[in-house]
């Protein structure tokens, strides 16, 4: 696309792609045209949309295994929602009455503020990680989300092992403000996937291949691997920290327990699911995993009546991870899409573009 | 001070029983990873099935039964043989057809199944919480200053025999030798003759018998609940009990096990029961960073 | 790019077209004010989870009286209550409670009991002005919340005195320990109040370690709690912990008595515990054994529905929220959410099976508490203790 170019046609593209997420999310958002527990489901896929592809960049392109990408999660949760609670009369207005600019912008500060947290968590768990290979990076990842998650239980200030929504001030009870809104989420989306691409095309993006495909040829070829895992943790810990603070504002009560290691396992699965290393693969497996459930849940008392079990969206939740897992690893390990990409030429025609290496 | 000594000792009783649970399930955990290189997610959920198994057989053959010796003796035969073919069962149809496949697809395909036992466990048996009758009413002494209660040093004695079985097996017999060659170097030994599939099922039948015994043990003798994901922290702190002694070596595991259970006990006592999690995976941190062969592991040399 | 938009949009296209309403009705009005038809009404609570004796009862409770309201149903529509299960997590309760608005679109939710989960869900329904009340939720924050939060229960600074005098004066202990449960609202609240007003007459809290709902081995702490030498322990957990931690202390020759609130209030206790709670105490909100022709009327009705299963209090709770909930339609006149509210404010001089019902300016109300004792698998009334 030669006239993307030009700075002002991308000035133009832009501002069309913010308006027309603007007014999608203002017509999805009406109560009297679409109904509000669908409008929910779409929330949840796009903040799962961005906790994929966010890991995407870990495990399906540099080749590592990170199971602990929840705790990235819920320090941007924590994090932004820390600060638009403390941060209301201190340095933000009371947020609840204020006008949708004060408001849009407290959710951007809290969003960038859990970013840079996760951020900086990544680059802390990226540090020591680079010495281990396969397995045992599987396992420290873990250790280290589930070390996150100990360590906000622990946090009396955020409400520790029961919860956080609010606290007490002396102005009143201050809740988590419900800020997020459809356009910030897809912006949001729009913005790893953009950013993910974008960073594979390059020649940076290459040398995370040249690690998943062989570290020590890449190291002898003079490939400064620790330096682009670290990148790639840190990259994938951010967006999975601005996640976590859209998803703060939008439940408005966090619970450290939502941020386990079942919760990273199940960002892994959308992942595996879509094909490790695409990032249409984790859009899809991301939309498909984080809909099912909700959407099973309104038949649930039907179907649970049916079959005679105690089914609850919970239960078929794991049940269908766990079976989408084992099938999927002994059927087709390379997911839905391996690791190529989805593309419109590739669609209509024979020939398929290829980001990357052939499917293993 | 004598005061403080004294509640040292008995916490340092009580981790160790702790930590003997530990070293039942991590012991499991190295064998499957000596033979497979693989850590087996669901190791843990198969102490959740001994509880299981255990309790409902103890409520199909009634209560008086359950609480007398060869009664007991025979749900705790069986629960054995019902995990053993458990292990058995998911090393067929889970892990052997992707013997040859990248590790990550075999991890995995362990998460999957655990998840799997899991969610199986909440639709069979229910998700609240069940208990065990008490069987075996049994009262604390007082011996050395410190109250021992018979049931926690039952289940000591009950992993410390277990352990020596296990022991005697692996070293004194031939299906041992052939587990302990496997573990060294699976071509060569299926190449000597060594029926690989066989000494690799007879690993995981194993493994799993000791994770169902420990299991039911905690849960008759002690009485705490039971519930679909009781097996998933002790499963995975008794991973990293299998890392911190040396992945692969059994008296590692065993190490492994009492470190772990002592140390969670005296977090616990000095305040931080919410830390008590943590505890198991910064311990594996550490020993990943400084000593990746763990205490009495050999490092292995990763040829290029 | 142009790709990866086009892509994005069709499957944008893929997920909106399901929420598209086929026509009107399907994302406008809310159908359960309509001016006929039955009143939804939502509930939720624990139905499987570690605390499933606490949902299940206070349903069988609404149950009972939904039974009975609906053979004289106010304003002649029929209550259905629309039951959902948040499996004592709190996460599932707004999840669930949003549904149970938004979806199934009730007028007014009534659960839970756990604070915690309360809290959670209160959120929600203060921000969707779908009033909300709680049977059984003790814990002051929760009413905080807004002013469509309501509950019909005594609060925690309240039962805490309770269990701190009973200590005091007929336990005649000066030296106590607590065991609470970090992660339940509940328990850190009991447990502070219970602390205030017990040092405040005397006594001395001689050790407070804490442990995490869905924990099984409490034996470091009750270690640390021995070596302090406490006369009485209080517990102030839910059922299923506290079963296991009777036991545990019994286990390691803990002799004194233990003593807890209105968690402790479920025939599972004893699954746990065994024999190991004989003769400790705990704090209620009523006791079977009233004499009162109302509690036993309900009694009886609830034992004939049930299978000679005696009511717990969850269920008495229960039973009273849903007729409470009933009467207030009467007085609001129809199901208009605001006027709805109004009415359930104005709540008066309630008759209820656990006690007289007047709803203050803070959306509570003051009930006298019992004291119960554990003899056999049974609770024994003790006393009451009023306001």
């Amino acid at each position: 696309m030669p006239f993307l170019r030009n700075g002002l046609a991308r000035l133009a593209v832009g501002a069309a792609v913010a308006g027309g997420l603007y007014y999608l999310g203002e017509v999805l958002g009406n109560r009297q045209l679409f109904h509000p527990y669908y409008f929910r489901i779409v929330m949840l896929i796009g903040i799962s949309i961005i906790l994929a592809v966010s890991l995407n960049l870990v495990n399906g392109v540099t080749g590592q295994f990170s199971i602990g990408h929840a705790g990235f999660m819920a320090l941007g949760a924590y994090t932004g929602a820390a600060l638009t609670v403390y941060g209301q009369h201190r340095f933000l207005p009371p947020l609840n009455a204020a006008s949708p600019v004060v408001q849009q912008g407290a959710l951007v500060l809290s969003m960038l503020a859990g970013g840079l947290v996760a951020a900086l968590a990544g680059y802390l768990v990226g540090l020591p990680s680079l010495r281990l290979r396969g397995d045992y990076l599987a396992i420290v990842t873990l250790g280290f989300g589930e070390i996150i998650r100990v360590a906000i239980l622990n946090i009396e200030a955020v409400g520790g092992s029961a919860g956080f929504s609010g606290y007490a001030s002396p102005q009143g009870r201050i809740t988590i403000p419900p800020l997020t809104t459809f356009f910030w989420v897809y912006l949001a989306v729009l913005g790893v996937v953009m950013f993910s691409r974008n960073l594979l095309r390059s020649t940076h993006g290459l040398t995370f291949f040249a690690i998943r495909e062989d570290e020590i040829a890449g190291e002898a070829m003079g490939v400064n691997t620790t330096r682009i895992k670290v990148t790639a943790f840190v990259l994938s810990a951010f967006f999975a920290g601005v996640a976590g603070s859209l998803y703060a504002h939008y439940d408005t009560y966090l619970k450290p327990d939502s941020f386990n290691f079942l919760r990273s396992i199940e960002i892994v699965t959308m992942v595996v699911l879509g094909g490790m290393g695409s990032i249409s693969g984790s859009i899809v497996g991301a939309a498909v995993l984080a809909a099912t459930p909700e959407v099973l849940r309104v038949w649930m008392g039907e179907l649970s009546r049916q079959t005679k079990l105690p089914l609850s969206p919970d239960i078929v939740r794991q049940l269908l991870y766990a079976l989408l897992l084992i099938i999927l690893m002994l059927t087709r390990p390379q997911g839905i899409f391996g690791s190529h990409e989805v593309s419109l030429r590739g669609l209509f025609s024979r020939r398929r573009r290829e980001v990357g290496t052939p499917l293993r | 001070m004598l005061p403080l000594l004294g509640s040292l000792l008995q916490n340092l009783v009580l981790g160790v029983q702790k930590g003997a649970v530990y070293a039942l399930i991590a012991v499991g955990y190295t064998m499957v990873y000596g033979v497979l290189r693989l850590i087996n997610f669901a190791h843990g959920d198969v102490y959740m099935v001994g509880a299981y198994v255990g309790l409902r057989l103890s409520a199909r053959m009634g209560a008086s039964i359950s609480g007398s010796v060869p009664g007991f003796a025979l749900i705790f035969a069986l629960t054995l043989l019902i995990c053993g073919l458990l292990g058995v069962l998911i090393e067929r149809l889970a892990y052997r057809p992707l013997r040859t496949a990248p590790r990550i697809t075999a991890l995995i395909t362990a998460i999957g199944v655990s998840l799997l036992l899991e969610s199986l466990a909440m639709l069979i048996w229910g998700t609240s919480p069940q208990f065990f009758p008490t069987l075996f009413p049994l009262a604390p002494v007082r011996a050395l200053g410190l109250d021992l209660n018979p049931k926690y040093l039952l289940i000591l004695f009950a992993s410390v025999l277990l352990m020596a079985v296990l022991w005697y097996v692996v070293t004194r017999t031939r299906l041992g030798k052939a587990m302990r060659a496997v573990s060294y170097d699976r071509e060569a030994a299926s190449l000597m003759g060594i029926n690989t599939n066989l000494v690799i099922s007879f690993t995981f039948a194993l493994g799993s018998m000791l994770a169902g015994a420990a299991g039911l043990l905690v849960s008759a003798l002690t009485n705490v609940k039971i519930e679909p994901l009781v097996g998933v922290m002790p499963g995975l702190k008794a991973f990293v009990a299998a890392v911190l002694g040396g992945i692969g070596s059994i008296p590692g595991a065993v190490v492994g096990g009492l470190v772990m259970g002592i140390a969670e006990t005296y977090v616990i006592a000095f305040g931080g029961s919410t830390w008590q999690d943590a505890i198991a995976f910064v311990l594996l941190i550490l020993i990943l960073i400084f000593r990746p062969a763990g205490i009495m592991g050999r490092a292995t040399v990763e040829k290029v | 790019m142009k790709k990866l938009l086009a892509c994005l949009a069709i499957g944008a296209a893929a997920l909106v077209l399901p929420g598209c309403p086929a026509g009107p009705g399907g994302g406008g009005g809310a159908g359960g004010s309509s001016s006929s038809g039955t009143i939804l009404v939502g509930y939720y609570g624990d139905l499987t989870g570690d605390t499933a004796t606490f949902g299940q009862s206070t349903k069988d409770g609404i149950d009972l009286a939904v039974a009975e309201i609906n053979q004289d149903p106010p304003l002649g529509r029929k209550l259905e209550i629309r039951t959902e299960d948040d499996q004592g997590k709190s996460e599932q309760a707004v999840s669930v409670v949003t549904k149970l608005i938004t979806q199934d679109r009730v007028v007014a939710v009534l659960g839970e009991v756990a604070s915690s989960n309360s809290m959670a869900a209160a959120t929600v329904c203060q921000r969707e002005k779908v009033p909300m009340i709680t049977p059984a939720s003790t814990n002051p924050a929760v009413t905080e919340t807004g002013d469509h939060i309501f509950r019909i229960c005594f609060i925690d600074p309240f039962q805490g005195s309770v269990m701190a005098k009973f200590a005091l004066n007929t336990l005649k202990a000066k030296r106590a320990a607590i065991l609470s449960d970090v992660k339940s609202d509940y328990s850190k609240g009991l447990s502070q109040f219970f602390k205030e007003t017990f040092t405040q007459n005397g006594g001395q809290i001689v050790a407070e370690p804490s442990y995490s709902k869905g924990d099984s081995d409490f034996n470091a702490q009750l270690n640390a709690i021995k070596a302090a030498n406490p006369e009485v322990i209080f517990i102030p957990g839910y059922y299923t912990e506290v079963g296991t931690i009777a036991r545990q202390a019994r286990d390691q020759g803990i002799k004194v008595p233990l003593i807890g609130g209105d968690g402790w209030d479920s025939p599972k206790l004893f699954e746990g515990a065994g024999t190991a709670l004989e003769g400790c105490y705990f704090s209620n909100h009523y006791s079977t054994e009233n004499k009162d022709p109302r509690v036993q009327q309900f009694v009886t009705a609830y034992k004939a529905k049930f299978s000679g299963r005696e009511p717990d209090a969850m269920a008495a709770l229960g039973y009273d929220v849903a007729r409470i909930f009933a009467d207030a339609v009467k007085r609001a006149g129809d199901t208009d959410p605001a006027r709805l509210r109004d009415a359930i404010a104005g709540t008066k001089d309630f008759a209820g099976v656990t006690g007289t019902i007047t709803l203050d300016e803070k959306r509570n109300a003051t009930k006298p508490a019992v004291v119960l004792e554990v003899k056999g698998k049974a609770f024994k009334f003790v006393e009451t203790v009023q306001p």
